[in-house]
């Protein structure tokens, strides 16, 4: 398997697993097709249970296929096992082998291909130095770190050159700082080596870090695939604006529409906004997706503004977690660096592009 | 603070008290008894010094010749039990909807006594049983069969009372092993075999060991089936064998716990070697990191 492939390619990609007795099936991943490019960096983003460990393991080859194909430039490759595949993986838990040195465990790769010892040691050494690991090369994984851990299972899956990096949320057993730094760690690799790489996680902030392309799934369907700012500013449907941190969600209704212009009515409020998928004409339910951190604290009042009762303030150090409620009893939440009082009025003013306005499928319920 | 700490060193964990019972349960029914039988043994009934016993054991042909014959059968048993038990305990490991039935079916010997099997195996394996008529029958094998009352029929009942044994400590083990391990390993581009052989064997060592240690000690002091499976004056007159002969047939009761002495000693000796073994291996925990 040479490293210089040009594309990976996902043909609709469905795994499904049976449910005991009953033969109850469920779909963990519903035809996923995508392209990957070489040396891209990938992230499958969702909560648990959405399919994109599924969707990893089933590149990986640990995991066969139900339906679809999976094609490496002409060859066609999930009908091979993992083995045959050559990715190198990352996994949740590391998966270091317990009773091997650190030098051993990421030479164990090179011994499966028959690599001579020499060139091995050589790889070792560079792929240690690369992950800043080699004064714990002779070392067993136990006596390392969780951090040093995670570089060695890294180091093993790049020493082997593979044409695809697969990483299984490899930062979640680390603590808030070492993620941070992990996750520097791993952007500076994948600057070097150039390798492409699929990164599962269910952080959106190291999805919208890493990646150039991210995938958001939910209930194994991929639900929009694009660059990180499209997928932060430009939600394609609810269930992404609500993962991507819309956490205030208004059901109003369309006056009128002029392009992707609209102008919306409901919970006392009269707002102009974004269309973002196609509602059917004026008159009918939208619901409202609005970011906490977009609203403005106006001073006087103008086009979409409203006043608002400040009824709670969480303090965050850097700025406020404000809860509003508006003169008809809609609750909000609000991020802001200016200073609120409880009880107090202000007036809140979001920007028309900020509002972004879905089809009310009745999927709106927190 | 000094105070409170004196005081605290000294005072008694009552908690303690909890060991009392399995301590008097040891002391009543295992260190007295065996102690009682080591000073025995030093007391020769017919005298001659307090080794004579040993030195009896040790110039008298069909005594200490029992040492030979116990271990020709407890090795092969053992090594056909481990044996038998890695590789279908390897592939039992993955969960299927038949591994509750087949390690059911596996285990039911475990349930059987001894005597209750050599009681089918006569049956089954003797010269007019069921096996040598089905081969008779479809003209397989026309010869006489004799897999009873000598040494395979002995060594066939410690394969059958001795695996689930085996198979159940090995199970527990196989399982107890990551599974991302291998995994991992296949992502790295290792064959099945080489799965096998670079992640689960070396990890599977120390268990193997402690299982082969148990399964040996429980063979090693085969009675009831060398007696009615073999031939109890020939080839399988093993160790326990003599030891009943010096008790219950010479009345020599300090003859018989010079008997059992060796017998304990020869059981430690493999069973020290065999973990003194396993400490050249990797002996620590068998995941791939935090969990």
């Amino acid at each position: 398997m040479t490293s210089n492939f040009s594309e990976l390619r996902l043909d609709r990609v469905t795994r499904r697993f049976g449910l005991g007795k009953n033969a109850q099936v469920f779909t963990a991943l519903d035809a996923l097709s995508m392209n990957i490019q070489r040396g891209e960096f990938i992230a499958l983003l969702g909560p648990s249970g959405c399919g994109k460990s599924t969707a990893l393991n089933c590149i990986a080859g640990l995991l066969p296929v139900s339906d679809g194909s999976i094609w490496l430039d002409d060859t066609r490759i999930d009908i091979l096992p993992p083995e045959k595949r050559g990715f190198g993986m990352v996994f949740q838990n590391y998966a270091l082998f317990p009773h091997m040195s650190v030098s051993r465990n990421v030479g164990f790769g090179l011994a499966m291909r028959g690599v001579s010892a020499s060139e091995t040691a050589q790889r070792v050494k560079r792929a240690l130095d690369l992950v800043q690991l080699n004064a714990h090369a002779d070392k067993l994984p136990g006596q390392l770190s969780g951090g040093q851990q995670q570089r060695v299972a890294i180091a093993r899956a790049i020493v082997i050159e593979p044409p695809l990096v697969l990483m299984d949320e490899p930062l979640s057993n680390l603590d808030a700082k070492l993620r941070l730094e992990m996750r520097a760690e791993i952007r500076r690799i994948h600057k070097e080596l150039g390798r492409a790489t699929i990164y599962v996680t269910h952080d959106q902030d190291e999805a919208l870090s890493l990646a150039d392309r991210v995938v958001v799934m939910k209930d194994g369907v991929a639900q929009q695939i694009a660059a990180p700012h499209t997928i932060y500013s430009q939600p394609a449907n609810l269930h992404v604006a609500r993962f991507m941190g819309y956490r205030n969600l208004l059901p109003m209704a369309v006056r009128h529409a002029q392009g992707e212009t609209l102008w919306l009515e409901g919970s006392g409020l009269a707002l102009s906004g974004r269309m973002m998928q196609p509602i059917a004409s004026s008159g009918s339910q939208a619901l409202v997706a609005i970011r906490p951190e977009e609203f403005d604290i106006a001073s006087e009042p103008g086009d979409n503004s409203f006043p608002v009762q400040v009824t709670n303030v969480e303090y965050c150090g850097h700025d406020n977690i404000v809860d509003v409620q508006t003169l008809a009893g809609m609750k909000l939440i609000v991020r802001s660096t200016a200073r609120c009082e409880v009880g107090h009025n202000v007036l809140l003013h979001i920007a028309p592009n900020k509002v972004l306005a879905y089809p009310d499928d009745g999927s709106a319920a927190p | 603070m000094t105070p409170d700490r004196a005081s605290l060193g000294a005072s008694f964990d009552r908690s303690l008290l909890l060991l009392v019972p399995a301590t008097l349960f040891m002391v009543v029914l295992f260190v007295y008894p065996f102690l009682y039988g080591l000073q025995l043994s030093f007391r020769p009934m017919e005298g001659g010094g307090w080794l004579a016993n040993y030195a009896r054991f040790f110039t008298t042909d069909n005594l200490w010749g029992t040492i030979a014959t116990t271990l020709k059968l407890a090795v092969p048993a053992t090594v056909i039990n481990i044996g038998v038990a890695l590789p279908i305990a390897y592939q039992m490991r993955l969960k299927s909807r038949y591994q509750k039935w087949i390690t059911t079916l596996l285990v039911i010997p475990l349930t059987l006594g001894t005597v209750l099997i050599a009681q089918g195996m006569l049956g089954y394996f003797g010269p007019r049983g069921w096996l040598s008529q089905t081969l008779q029958f479809f003209h397989l094998y026309e010869g006489p069969i004799r897999l009873t009352h000598n040494y395979w029929g002995v060594l066939i009942s410690l394969v059958i009372s001795g695996f689930p044994f085996a198979f159940l400590l090995t199970l527990s083990y196989i399982t107890g092993i990551d599974p991302t391990l291998p995994r991992a390993a296949a992502t790295l581009g290792a064959s099945p075999w080489n799965q096998f052989r670079h992640i689960y064997l070396p990890l599977l060592v120390p268990g193997l060991a402690m299982a082969f240690a148990l399964s040996f000690v429980q063979a090693f002091s085969v009675f009831p089936s060398a007696v009615l499976l073999g031939s109890p004056a020939g080839a399988t007159r093993v160790i326990s064998i003599a030891a009943y002969e010096s008790a219950f047939e010479q009345y020599d009761y300090s003859m018989a716990s010079a008997v059992a002495m060796v017998m304990g000693f020869v059981q430690l000796v493999v069973v020290a070697a065999i973990l003194g073994a396993r400490g050249m291996f990797y002996r620590g925990p068998v995941s791939g990191g935090k969990g």
